[in-house]
């Protein structure tokens, strides 16, 4: 074993991630010019009335056209507010009645309208204001009631969600979706990034020798934290209206500038949890977060390299305490972050699996990144310390959190499709029954569920680099589509599903963002021995064995 | 001589000396029947050869019963027996029914896998477990020989065994 490795960034490695950089800016603006001269298109629709509007509601089914359905509902809420008003009372109800159960199942019909209307009577409540305001367009309003209980249903549900997430002050543009990228992406890496300091925190509670080795991997991990905060606090600062819904003040006022007539936008929920949910205090806490696990990711890192110098072991005590101090504290801030980055971009829908759910996809996407950086670092000549028996651990670690998402998961979609409450099942309704999403709803399952559990159930499969280089690879980019389905429908309706601009738009963010990632943390593993040759358990990693 | 009744054991101190002497006592031809050790040694699989065990492929048969059996109970039961309608769902509801397919597949899994470790390793409650010296389950580790596996006799096997380092080389008989 050498203990005075180092890892060298050699430039031909910096050359691949400038040329993946470029690829992804130049994807990117190809994408950017697409979404553009689509949204040039629409212009042009944008001066039909009301009616034609409205048919195109109930034309058309294809993703591509969803896109444009949800964009021009959009922008007529904005151009005829009182009428957006009105359909957004027809579309909560309908959208509530359809359930997760009533559609498509014939064997059950009889209790059907009971629970459809338990469900509008318990939606009544929440929507009572809104109801009220509807007076003058109560024409409009049946004749959108019509195609509602057709095959449209839909994409009336994606109207008001569209309407939802442009507050209905302001339509879909298309920049939302390159916001909704830079946030996806921004919160995917941080997550990452976290989770490498996590890794250690909890190897190091937990006493393991056999990690010692590759401790440097997901140490380096953090690295990108600080510009992950930066990244964070910015978007959330520029662009909040965009991302989340309950920053509109709007939503709290209970009647309009004259006193008397009620604030249709009036939103009780919100104002209920307006506590919590208030944009000075969402700031603060995003900060504290960053500023608790950057502060510790900074002391662990600098008892790493004196422990490198002194060959002290009072640092890796020091550094137990740490890690203790910070898994308690990541318990709390990670489920925080989580309801606040991405549970609030629907700020009606919680769910209290969800701190656990965000942790999962987290971890996995972690643990397959550490898993890659070993596999990879190993077959250019790296830590030859390393054998099948550390990558058997790894590959545990891969499936055994794939596992674990898996139940996580499920245990947040069980609960949610038996009990059927509209605030909740609104969530799996956007996901479960509409065109754009389903078919990457499944795809998400088979990528990060059964692919790594059949791939992986071996002991064989375990020690092998090959298969966990595929393996993992698979599980990342699963992940990452974890991240898109929580993400992009709240916030551009019917209009995030799988089209040709993905391969363009998405993509070439993702590939900007990940070329970022990897220089921040390939430069960190450079700048400190790729061994932390002072650990005092590095010989139990180096002789590490397992039946 | 029957297979499988008279043994040689080879009583020893110390893990690092039953490792080595496992592939000293491999090397001059003898064939081991199996070591006993108070805890997991490891690299003694390896040592000894061992590479793979049947286990988990009964574990997954097992399994896969449970899933069946607990699959077919809810789907006679909730689809043809006796249909009920709970709030407004399909008669066979296939993700309220997860839980129970996991619980029962676990459940059959672990317990057939117990099952099937008891039988094999001789604990089952019908036989009597072979014990080839008491004391391998406190503080000293044992490497047995079958006579009746190896062509060399009692004498020189004993000699071997000293020399990898047994303190003591007991005969054993069972009936």
């Amino acid at each position: 074993m050498n203990r005075d490795e180092k890892f060298i960034f050699t430039s031909g490695a910096k050359k691949k991630l400038f040329i993946t950089l470029g690829i992804g800016v130049l994807l990117l603006a190809i994408g950017i010019f697409m979404l553009a001269n689509q949204s040039a298109h629409h212009g042009e629709g944008h001066s039909h009335g009301s009616k034609e509007t409205a048919h195109a509601v109930t034309a058309d089914s294809s993703s591509e056209e969803n896109a444009q359905t949800g964009h021009e509902q959009g922008a007529h809420a904005n151009t005829i507010q009182e009428e957006g008003h009105a359909d957004s009372a027809v579309s909560h109800s309908s959208n509530d009645t359809a359930g997760l159960h009533a559609t498509g199942e014939q064997a059950s019909m009889n209790s059907d309208s009971d629970t459809a209307v338990s469900h509008m009577t318990a939606h009544e409540e929440v929507s009572a204001s809104k109801e009220a305001t509807v007076n003058s367009s109560e024409t409009h309003h049946t004749e959108h009631a019509g195609p509602a209980q057709g095959p449209a249903e839909q994409e009336v549900t994606g109207h008001e969600k569209a309407e939802h997430a442009g507050g209905g002050h302001h339509e879909v543009h298309w920049t939302t979706r390159l916001i909704k990228d830079l946030w996806l992406n921004n919160v995917f890496f941080a997550g990452i990034a976290l989770i490498g300091v996590f890794f250690i925190a909890f190897n190091y509670v937990a006493w393991a020798g056999w990690s010692a080795g590759i401790k440097r991997i997901p140490e380096a991990f953090g690295a990108y934290l600080p510009i992950a905060a930066v990244l964070t606090i910015g978007l959330l600062l520029l662009f909040n209206h965009d991302l989340f819904h309950w920053t509109h003040h709007h939503l709290y006022e209970e009647f309009l500038a004259d006193g008397k007539t009620k604030n249709p936008e009036y939103d009780t929920l919100l104002v209920g949890k307006h506590a919590y949910l208030n944009f000075p205090f969402f700031i603060i806490r995003t900060i504290v977060y960053f500023a608790i696990w950057i502060s510790l990711w900074l002391t662990l890192r600098k008892f790493s390299k004196q422990e490198d110098i002194t060959g002290d072991e009072k640092f890796h005590h020091k550094s137990v305490v740490w890690s203790a101090v910070f898994l308690v504290t990541f318990g709390v801030t990670e489920s925080m972050a989580a309801w606040d980055w991405l549970m609030s971009t629907d700020p009606h829908f919680f769910s209290t699996m969800y701190g656990w759910y965000v942790f999962a996809s987290w971890f996995v996407s972690g643990l397959a990144l550490i898993t890659l950086f070993v596999v990879i670092l190993k077959e250019n000549g790296y830590l030859s310390f390393i054998n099948e028996n550390h990558l058997h651990d790894l590959g545990k670690f891969n499936f055994a959190f794939s596992v674990f998402w898996t139940y996580v998961w499920f245990e947040q979609f069980l609960l949610i499709y038996y009990a059927n409450i509209p605030e909740e099942v609104g969530y799996f309704v956007q996901r479960l029954k509409t065109d754009a999403y389903t078919p990457i709803f499944f795809l998400v399952l088979i990528v990060n569920f059964f692919f790594p559990f059949l791939a992986l159930m071996t002991r064989n499969a375990k020690r092998q680099g090959v298969i966990l280089k595929v393996v993992c690879t698979g599980i990342i980019l699963g992940h990452w589509m974890d991240f898109y389905m929580m993400i992009t429908p709240p916030i551009l309706g019917q209009a995030g599903g799988l089209d040709l601009t993905f391969l363009f738009v998405e993509v070439g963010m993702t590939m900007i963002f990940a070329s970022i990632f990897l220089f921040t943390i390939l430069t960190a593993l450079s700048k400190v021995g790729l061994v932390a040759k002072n650990h005092p358990m590095l010989g139990e990693s180096e002789h590490h064995s397992v039946f | 001589m029957e297979k499988g009744n008279n043994f040689l054991v080879g009583i020893y101190d110390d893990e690092d000396v039953l490792l080595e002497a496992v592939g000293k006592v491999k090397k001059s031809g003898v064939k081991i029947h199996e070591c006993y050790t108070p805890f997991p040694v490891h690299g003694l699989d390896d040592a000894m050869g061992y590479h793979y065990s049947n286990l988990p492929i009964a574990g997954f048969l097992f399994g896969m019963t449970g899933t069946i059996c607990a699959l077919t109970m809810m789907i006679g039961m909730m689809g043809f027996d006796w249909p009920m309608d709970i709030g407004g769902r399909p008669y066979i509801p296939l993700p309220d029914f997860i839980p129970i397919t996991f619980e029962l597949t676990v459940l059959l899994c672990a317990l057939g896998m117990t099952g099937t470790f008891f039988v094999v390793s001789d604990l089952k409650p019908w036989g009597t477990p072979r014990m080839f010296d008491p004391r391998s389950v406190d503080h000293k580790f044992v490497m047995a020989i079958d006579l009746a596996a190896n062509k060399q006799d009692a004498a020189s096997i004993t000699s071997i065994l000293k020399n990898s380092g047994a303190t003591e080389v007991n005969k054993k008989s069972f009936e």
